[in-house]
Formats: C-alpha cells, sequence, structure tokens
C-alpha cells in the first residue's frame, strides 16, 4: 500500500513508515526517550531528503510527547518554572538553529555535520550510558549498593550568578545554566530532527542535580514546546515539513509508545538502560561507517 | 552509402514521409496513491503516395520534463571522512528525460546528428556555467548522468518502440513516482537513413491533484498557517491516541 508524501515529492509504503514510527515509539515507550534520534536517520536511509526528515520528525517528536506530558503534570512530575526556563532557551536556540541550517546547507556541507554531531553526541552519551547501565548492573549481581555520586550539581552551576528558587526541581540555583541546556537542545532540535531528550536528561541529573522525579516530565515538557516551534520555523523557512509524512509516524509511535510503556513496567531499569545504550552506540556506529566508507553515489544535487 | 546519399537529395520536401502522432494522456496527476505512470506514445506513418519503402524507417521517442539549473557537488575523501568537496553548475538540466527507440541509437543516426537533436544521454545539452576545465566538465556531466540514471529520472532504452507492418508505432515510456512535476514534452522522431526525416511535439502536464495539491500549495503560500495546522494536528493525534489507550485500558 503506497502513499505519496506531498512535500517529499514520493510515494511510500505506508506500513513501513508506521512501523517505522511504531518501533521508534516502542523504544519512547520503554526508555523515556522522544526517538528523534531514530526517526531521522532511518527516514533518511529510507530516501527521504534529509530536509523533510528533519523538519517532519520534529512535528512527529510534538505529538508523541503529549501523552508524556499529560501523564507526568497529573502525578505533579513537571516543574513549570524550570520547564519554562528552557522553553525560552529553547526557542532561541531553535531561530538560532535556523540560520546555522541555512550556512550549512549553502555551504553544502549540512549532511556531513548532521552525521558527525550524530556520531559524536550518540557516541559519547552511548558510552556513558552503558559504563554506567554496566556499573549498577554489577552492584546488583555482587549485591552492593553503586557509589553515589559526591556533588549535588556541578561547581561551575553553582558559580552563576542570580539564583532562583525550583521548588519541585529542590534546586536554588541560577536559570542560566537550564537557558542554555535549553538553547543548546533548540539548536540540535532543529538541525537534527531530535527532541533532545537524551542529552537534557542526563544533563538535569548529572549537571544540574536536579531531583528525579521531575527530570522526564520536565523533559517531555520543554521538547512538546520547543519541538512545536520548530515545526513553525521549519515550515516558514525550509518548508520542508511534510503533513502526511509526521501523521503517518504518529499513528504508529503513539501506538508503540503504549505497547513499549508496558513492556518497561516488566523489565529491569538497568537492564532497560542496557539495551538502550546499545542501541544508541550501534545507530552511533552505522553513521560513523556512513561517513569513512566510500558512498555509492559520490555525487548530489541541488536546485539553484 | 551512396544510396543513402541520394535519397534525401532526390526526394523533394513533399516525398519526405510525415508523422501522425498521439498520447494516451495529456494530463498526468498525482494523487495520494501515485506510484508512478505509464505514458504510451503512438501513431502512424504516413509514406509518400502510400508505398513502404524498401528500408522501413525508425521511430525515436523522448519525454522531457521541465529544465532548471542546478548544482551539482562531487564528495571527496578529507581527514578519513567523505565530504562535499567540488561542485559545478548547470544551466538547464531537465528533471526528467527517457528516450525510446526501435533500434540502438548509435545504428539510427551519426554522432552529429544525435548532439543537434538530443538524442541519447550522452547528448544532453546541460549548459555548464562554470569555467572548468573540460576534462572536469565531462566527469561532472557523467556523474550528473549516472545520478539521475540511478533515480530513475534519466532513461535510455532500445527496441521498446514496437513499428507494427512499418506504418504503426507504439512506445510506453514508464514515469517514475518521484517525477518533477511540471510541462513536459513527448517529441518523436520519424528517422530514415541517418536523418531525422519528421519531428512531432506534443506537450504533456504532470501536476499534483486533490489533496496532494492543496498541501502542497499551502506549504507554500501560506507557511505560517501550514506550520500552525502541523503542530495542532500532531497534538491532537497525540492527545486522541492517549486519550484512547486510557479509556481502553479500562
Amino acid at each position: 500500500m503506497h502513499i505519496y508524501l506531498p512535500i517529499a515529492g514520493l510515494s511510500v509504503n505506508v506500513l513501513v513508515i508506521v512501523g517505522l514510527g511504531g518501533v521508534v515509539g516502542l523504544l519512547s515507550g520503554m526508555f523515556g526517550v522522544g526517538g528523534g534520534f531514530l526517526t531521522t536517520p532511518l527516514l533518511i536511509f529510507y530516501g527521504i531528503p534529509p530536509t523533510v526528515a528533519v523538519a517532519s520528525s520534529a512535528t512527529q517528536i510534538t505529538g508523541a510527547s503529549v501523552s508524556g506530558v499529560l501523564a507526568h503534570t497529573g502525578r505533579q512530575g513537571v516543574d513549570f518554572r524550570m520547564g519554562t526556563v528552557m522553553v525560552v532557551g529553547g526557542v532561541a536556540g531553535s531561530f538560532a538553529g535556523a540560520g546555522i541550517f541555512r550556512l550549512l546547507q549553502e555551504s553544502g556541507q549540512i549532511d556531513t555535520v548532521i552525521a558527525l554531531v550524530y556520531v559524536i553526541l550518540l557516541g559519547g552519551i552511548g558510552l556513558l550510558m552503558a559504563k554506567e547501565a554496566a556499573a549498577s548492573i554489577g552492584a546488583l549481581r555482587s549485591g552492593r549498593p553503586a557509589p553515589a555520586s559526591g556533588r549535588r550539581h556541578h561547581p561551575l552551576i553553582a558559580s552563576l550568578p542570580m539564583r532562583w528558587r525550583f521548588y519541585r526541581s529542590g534546586l536554588y540555583i541560577s536559570p542560566l545554566a537550564p537557558l542554555a541546556l535549553g538553547f543548546l537542545t533548540g539548536v540540535l532540535t532543529v538541525t537534527l530532527g531530535v527532541g533532545g531528550g537524551f542529552i537534557m536528561v542526563p544533563a538535569m541529573i548529572y549537571m544540574l542535580g536536579m531531583s528525579t522525579r521531575v527530570v522526564v516530565g520536565t523533559s517531555l515538557f520543554q521538547i512538546l514546546f520547543v519541538t512545536a516551534v520548530t515545526t513553525m520555523v521549519h515550515a516558514v523557512t525550509t518548508q520542508a515539513v511534510d503533513i502526511v509524512l509526521a501523521g503517518l509516524l504518529l499513528v504508529g509511535s503513539v501506538t508503540g509508545a503504549q505497547i513499549g510503556a508496558r513492556m518497561a513496567a516488566k523489565t529491569r531499569p538497568e537492564w532497560l538502560r542496557l539495551f538502550l545504550a546499545l542501541i544508541v552506540l550501534g545507530v552511533a556506529l552505522r553513521m560513523a561507517l556512513g561517513l569513512g566508507w566510500r558512498p555509492d553515489e559520490i555525487y548530489s544535487v541541488e536546485p539553484l | 552509402m551512396l544510396l543513402a546519399l541520394l535519397v534525401p537529395l532526390l526526394g523533394g520536401a513533399a516525398e519526405k514521409p510525415r508523422l501522425v502522432p498521439d498520447v494516451s494522456q495529456r494530463e498526468i496527476s498525482i494523487a495520494y496513491s501515485f506510484t508512478g505512470a505509464e505514458l504510451l506514445l503512438f501513431g502512424a506513418i504516413l509514406y509518400p503516395d502510400g508505398r513502404m519503402p524498401d528500408k522501413p524507417a525508425d521511430i525515436v521517442v523522448v519525454l522531457k520534463g521541465p529544465s532548471d539549473p542546478l548544482l551539482l557537488r562531487e564528495k571527496a575523501k578529507v581527514l578519513g571522512i567523505w565530504v562535499n568537496a567540488e561542485s559545478a553548475r548547470f544551466r538547464s538540466v531537465p528533471g526528467f528525460y527517457a528516450i525510446a527507440s526501435s533500434r540502438p541509437l548509435k545504428d539510427l543516426v551519426d554522432e552529429r546528428t544525435a548532439a543537434i537533436y538530443e538524442l541519447g544521454l550522452g547528448n544532453l545539452q546541460l549548459s555548464p556555467s562554470s569555467g572548468a576545465l573540460p576534462d572536469d566538465q565531462a566527469r561532472f556531466q557523467a556523474g550528473l548522468v549516472d545520478l539521475m540514471r540511478r533515480r530513475g529520472l534519466f532513461d535510455e532504452s532500445t527496441g521498446t518502440v514496437e513499428i507494427t507492418d512499418g506504418v504503426l508505432y507504439r512506445a510506453r515510456l514508464s514515469i517514475p513516482a518521484r517525477v518533477p512535476v511540471g510541462p513536459y514534452t513527448a517529441e518523436t522522431f520519424l528517422i530514415q537513413n541517418g536523418r531525422v526525416q519528421a519531428v512531432a511535439v506534443r506537450d504533456i502536464v504532470i501536476d499534483k491533484s486533490g489533496f496532494e495539491r492543496f498541501v502542497a500549495n499551502a506549504a507554500q503560500r501560506w507557511p505560517f498557517s501550514y506550520g500552525l495546522v502541523a503542530v495542532i494536528l500532531s497534538l491532537l493525534l497525540g492527545w486522541a491516541a492517549s486519550a484512547g489507550f486510557q479509556r481502553f485500558r479500562r
């Protein structure tokens, strides 16, 4: 069953796209990550133009994070004050990212940069997660508790001026740190089509030292707004948002997410984190190989 | 050889065979289920006095899409990774080009004639506009043709034109799903003794239709509203799914 994507300008198999959304949704339900880091490369691999893949993936993440935000709000899991600061940073970041995107597009290096940033980010985070998960699985086996981190938040963050109280996060820190974090993820959302949860969640825990109870909800809250703004930015600047593509992905991912959430409830979190780390490392490795191997087609065209 | 030279000299303008061409579709519309189309070019060859010559004529059909300027980038290995390095500009590259002939092109016309009528993938006038060396230009042009071929946008096939009793011809050209939209021309060439005896041109329009056309237009004309609708739609879908599953759980 094929359907024509009006913006991407090609016809795709409906089941493949919905299935892709389903797999990504399954992962996001199991691990609480958006899955944009998988959607974008897989769409490009399937033949969707990179710009359309990035833009439509952002639209899809907006819809996919709705149910998470609602659920976390219901159990007081969102720090709205922290979230708002990060949204402000994220919106600024997505505008800056649009400028960077255009510059890279003009210089012809957008694909290489996207792949390089993916390799570095996913490789680094995958290694960190794998190490942490392996350590806690080891601790679980030996029966001793994992060594707790000594400090609350990074000393650099404690030294920033103008402190605010974030009650739900249990923090008294400068808003500049979450603002910068939001900005960074905003840039990544526009350029890579990822929600940024895989960077934000570890940064919120290990750098800001936020209470883990509100980390996922607040991160989803920020992702919801920033991806919505990113959709607008792409709709106006690159005109590459494909409503049909985003809709198909969404149908798959919301279904997958519900199944994933139920599967996650039956599995130990340490093993889940190790699996996620391996998937992340796999994507990074695949992209690294793609950069180093001689590509199938060394030419590419661009309309003038 | 002598005959080949003599025949066009002897036969006056009125003595040339004529073409009565037609196409199966004047308009091809791309709707939601579009997975490509097939265009049939057919017609009759009318010989002077209704007599068939000893050597029957051959038919070549060409379907050409709208031409646009484009930039071709070439990847090269820099510091161990493949990045875009050199590039070349072309002023007019057809977004689609398919040629079909009743016999191999090189048996039908000489190189000069093929170049004049742009017959064959090697004879397209792509107007490279950079001041590159001829060697580089040839490399880029070959790279571009190869790229378009792999995408199914350029195609060259021989023996796909059927001629029945030397008079009726039919050729099928397949149009892939990712063709660019716009005005197309379908040209039919009647070739006899190495010369193009008659040319017939028909205009064809390929356009998005219905919902697809509406979405593509909306994205270009009202980008802000389009983005807003995309966001609202995805929020609604996400909310509906979560509400639906919650009811299902209870």
